[in-house]
């Protein structure tokens, strides 16, 4: 379905990306996940058609999209601070797409009721916009983009705004509504909790270039690269030294026994990621006790350097402690 | 104060929020279109007759002993009368501003509209509304006469260095509510009790806290109110009389009844210099000072007055804003109704009473002589002139208003020269005129091309806030659901511009009936508009004269003042300002 082609876009003579290549396919929910500033936002604007690219392509079922004026391209968009027609109530800024697709108004009325049905604001229809809260305002906005039956859905940070509690709310809804609706969609977030929780697969961006491409349990998983975990928040990373091909690698806590030293020869370095929750593994790391949280069921326990493990018993701080950790191999 | 940092909820901005902007030749020249019309307009209007002052301006005529004398003069006194206006606007402004925007009271909205009003009023009209009231032939005067049975006038107003002063505090006292009194209600009350739960008591929050804070308001509204007093004209020659001259009216005294058109534009020159410098200090000012979309409510800051002290203050305020503002707006009306002359030869017998004498007059051609024109005949040319204005204005406005609201490299070029029209005065632009058009100005479709240059900056003003205030994201999300960009305008921006668009029409209007300056150096003696029939009829002796002057002010004052409530009304919320 949409194809992006090694899209290179500069701002201001900063390289912002620098070849991104992906491709959505059909009734799948696509994640484009990386760091404010990353390019995402622009990466949807691009699709959009609102932003014109430096080089490469953007498709649809192989065809060029680069001469089809944005209102040609019947993708929906819904963004951050939902964008709603101030001057319009909310069964008017529903109804705007199918005004300006010429729909009759006995069906487009029943639609304008059908999706706001669907994103729970049935009887909403006289209220104005501006009376709306923030949650309520981003419902509308997805039903407005729902409206006009787009070939693809985009979000743009859509629960950028609002509150914990309401966006893992509306992160369920929006998650049901898309797969009720079965459009292709990409949503772009620098929020992990929302990625993990909507994706079927997620990109993550980073550089100008797409780092990671996989299904959020693969890539949680295995996250590769070291600003991967980092940015996922897997895990305390280590930096270390291979000492010799048995699997000694030096590091800030002392020697570690690493199966087979991640691949690497004497004297390479190596980055390991620290996974805080798996007390299970064989490797034995020993420092003192800097800090302890309490977080739901369990302590947050950070020794001295930073690294950070999940535990149910809490030391004292500035106990010498020794914790059983499960570390893996990063790129 | 960018509406993006108080909301504090959205990212830092990075190179993923910009706007749509299509980059290419196809955008630079649909930015040239919008230009093409207004810069053409400016071109032939404006640069044109502003090059033949200067050329004037440099003829040896132009720089005699005597020449460079009666500019300096004019200048030291221009500048004087404008700094004494503007001290005494700010003494009155800044109490008003805090009570607008710190006190609830009765009767509030009513009389801030009504210190709204004096802002747009014709000079004439206010001329007319303190002669009615404190004139020779003003109602205090004529009441002291009779109350103490004197011969003269008692109060002597008209033709003082006071009058000029007066009037000019009347005038501008709105600016600095406006702006100061914006300011001062979008600070945030918690600074006040932060300062105050550490100890700060009144005098100290002013001092500490205000003060600073409210520099740069305090600093735009004074060069603003600075700038108005010193290209005051029709106020000078009305109010103050032959005594008093500054540049404007030096001008229009050297250019009309001198016929020394270098002296002229030798002074034109010294004005636009001095407003053009304070035009750029004022624009770096707001540029910095900047409020673009309606500030979080002002409602928070505002309380009822409690203490003895707070309700002499609102007392007091209420009081200044009655006797400043509402007096002389009474007076005219009054005036325009009342019998209080003595009749020629009527020794002693006072006929006194309600008369709808003047009223009827207007309509009646009273000397068969070929230059008088009957007042109707003038509201005619007027409401003919100020329609030709709208339309004109409109034409060169929109375009101009729709590409500096989306700044480019152009407009960043371009903006001085749309303050330019704005330095000059409207004296120098009828100036401009009869140098360069010279015999073309019998033509009467002169008068609304110089009213358009007067009402142009006001109607750019009107329309760009709202313009800006309209957010990219609305015309993405039109456009990716299925909006041409020409259905995206005419379903999402014109609805939204339309109010504004009606306030800039109403704003180019009113200001056409009242224009003064302009007119009265470019219009033909048959064809007067209101603001020059009332200027002759005040200019000629007799109750008759007078009173006629009187009904015609109170009829345009009516039609202003309707005007002005009308763009307050279409004013979007929070939308700037002057």
């Amino acid at each position: 379905m949409l194809e992006v082609e090694k899209v290179v876009k500069t701002y201001e003579g900063n390289p912002l990306l620098r070849g991104v290549s992906f491709a959505v396919r059909e009734d799948e929910t696509v994640c484009l996940l990386g760091a404010s500033g990353s390019g995402k936002s622009t990466l949807l604007l691009l699709i959009a058609g609102l932003e014109t690219q430096d080089s490469g392509r953007i498709l649809w079922n192989g065809d060029d999209l680069e001469a089809i004026p944005t209102h040609r391209r019947d993708f929906g968009l819904v963004f951050q601070d939902y964008a709603l027609f101030p001057h319009l109530d909310v069964s008017e800024n529903v109804a705007y797409g199918l005004r300006m697709k010429r729909w009759n108004e006995e069906t487009a009325k029943q639609r304008v009721s059908e999706v706001l049905e669907l994103v729970d604001m049935g009887g909403f229809e006289h209220r104005k916009v501006t009376d709306l809260s923030g949650g309520e305002q981003q419902r509308v906005a997805l039903a407005r983009a729902l409206a006009p039956r787009p070939r693809l859905l985009m979000f743009d940070e859509p629960l950028g705004a609002l509150d914990r509690a309401l966006r893992e709310s509306l992160v369920m809804q929006l998650r049901h509504i898309l797969q009720e609706t079965r459009l292709p969609a990409i949503y772009v977030t620098h929020d992990q909790g929302e990625a993990s929780a909507i994706a079927d697969r997620v990109l993550l961006l980073h550089g100008g270039e797409i780092v990671r491409d996989g299904p959020p349990a693969e890539v949680w998983m295995h996250p590769g690269s070291a600003w991967a975990a980092a940015f996922l928040g897997l895990g305390f990373i280590l930096a270390g030294e291979v000492i010799d091909e048995a699997g000694q690698v030096s590091t800030q806590y002392g020697s570690l026994q690493i199966p087979s030293a991640c691949g690497k020869r004497k004297g390479d370095t190596v980055q390991l990621l620290v996974r805080p929750g798996k007390t299970d593994d064989r490797v034995i790391i020993q420092g003192q006790v800097a800090d302890v949280v309490f977080q739901q069921d369990r302590f947050r326990v950070t020794l001295e350097g930073g690294l950070f493990v999940y535990i149910d018993a809490a030391p004292r701080i500035g106990q010498e402690v020794a914790v059983t950790v499960r570390v893996e191999c990063l790129e | 104060m960018l509406d993006d940092e108080r909301a504090g909820t959205r990212p830092a901005p990075t190179a993923d929020v910009r706007g749509g902007r299509r980059s290419g030749q196809a955008a630079w020249l649909s930015r040239v279109g919008l230009w093409a019309l207004p810069l053409a307009f400016l071109a032939v209007f404006f640069f044109l007759p502003f090059g033949r002052i200067l050329a004037y301006s440099f003829s040896p005529e132009a720089f005699r002993g005597e020449s460079l004398q009666v500019a300096a003069q004019t200048l030291l006194f221009t500048v004087y009368q404008a700094f004494l206006s503007t001290v005494l606007t700010l003494l009155a402004g800044v109490p008003l501003a805090y009570l607008m925007a710190r006190f609830r009271f009765r009767g509030k909205i009513l009389l801030r509209a009504l210190t709204l009003v004096p802002f747009m009023l014709p000079t004439v009209v206010v001329a007319a509304g303190f002669n009615a009231l404190l004139g020779p032939r003003g109602l205090v005067n004529v009441l002291l006469e009779r109350l103490l049975g004197l011969s003269n006038p008692p109060i002597v107003f008209v033709g003082t260095l006071g009058a000029i002063l007066l009037a000019h505090v009347f005038y501008n006292t709105a600016i600095v509510i406006r702006i100061v009194g914006n300011a001062l209600s979008s600070l945030d009350p918690k600074l006040e009790q932060a300062a105050q739960s550490l100890g700060a008591n009144r005098a100290r929050l002013w001092t500490t806290l205000y003060l600073p804070l409210l520099r740069p308001a305090l600093l735009a509204a004074s060069v603003l109110v600075f700038l108005f007093d010193f290209t005051s004209f029709g106020v000078i020659l009305l109010l103050g009389g032959p005594a008093f001259a500054t540049l404007e009216v030096q001008i229009y005294e050297q250019s009309l009844y001198y016929l020394n058109l270098p002296v002229a534009a030798l002074l034109a020159i010294i004005q636009l210099a001095c407003t053009l410098a304070f035009s750029i200090v004022y624009s770096k000012m707001i540029a910095r000072n900047v409020v673009r979309t309606a500030p979080r409510s002002a409602e928070s800051n505002l309380r009822e007055p409690r203490t003895t002290g707070q309700k002499l203050f609102v007392g007091g305020m209420v009081a200044l804003i009655i006797v400043l503002f509402i007096l002389p707006m009474i007076a005219l009306p009054v005036r325009s109704i009342a019998r209080l002359d003595a009749e020629r030869g009527q020794r002693g017998g006072f006929q006194s009473g309600l008369t709808t004498d003047y009223y009827s007059e207007l309509f009646v051609n009273r000397r068969n002589s070929i230059t008088y024109v009957p007042p109707f005949d003038a509201a005619l040319n007027s409401l003919a002139y100020a329609g030709a204005t709208v339309v004109l204005s409109l034409a060169m406005g929109i375009p101009a208003a729709w590409a500096l609201s989306k700044p480019g490299r152009i407009e960043r070029v371009l903006d001085p020269v749309l303050i330019l029209p704005l330095g000059a005065s409207a004296v120098t632009l009828g100036l401009g005129f009869i140098a360069t058009f010279g015999r073309w100005l019998l033509y009467p479709w002169f008068v609304p091309l110089a009213h358009t240059l007067v009402a142009l900056p006001f109607v750019i003003r009107a329309l760009q806030p709202a313009m800006a205030t309209i957010p990219v994201r609305l015309r993405q999300a039109a456009a990716s659901l299925g909006a041409s960009p020409f259905e995206a305008w005419q379903t999402v921006d014109w609805p939204i511009l339309r109010r504004a668009t009606l306030a800039a029409a109403v704003f180019a209007f009113t200001i056409s009936l009242g224009e003064f300056g302009a007119t009265a150096l470019v219009s033909r003696p048959d064809y007067p508009t209101i603001p020059i029939a009332i200027y002759r009829f005040l200019s000629q002796p007799g109750a008759l004269n007078y009173g006629q002057a009187m009904a015609m002010a109170t009829l345009l004052m009516l039609i202003a003042t309707a005007g002005i409530l009308l763009i307050e009304k279409l004013r979007l919320p929070g939308a700037g300002e002057f």
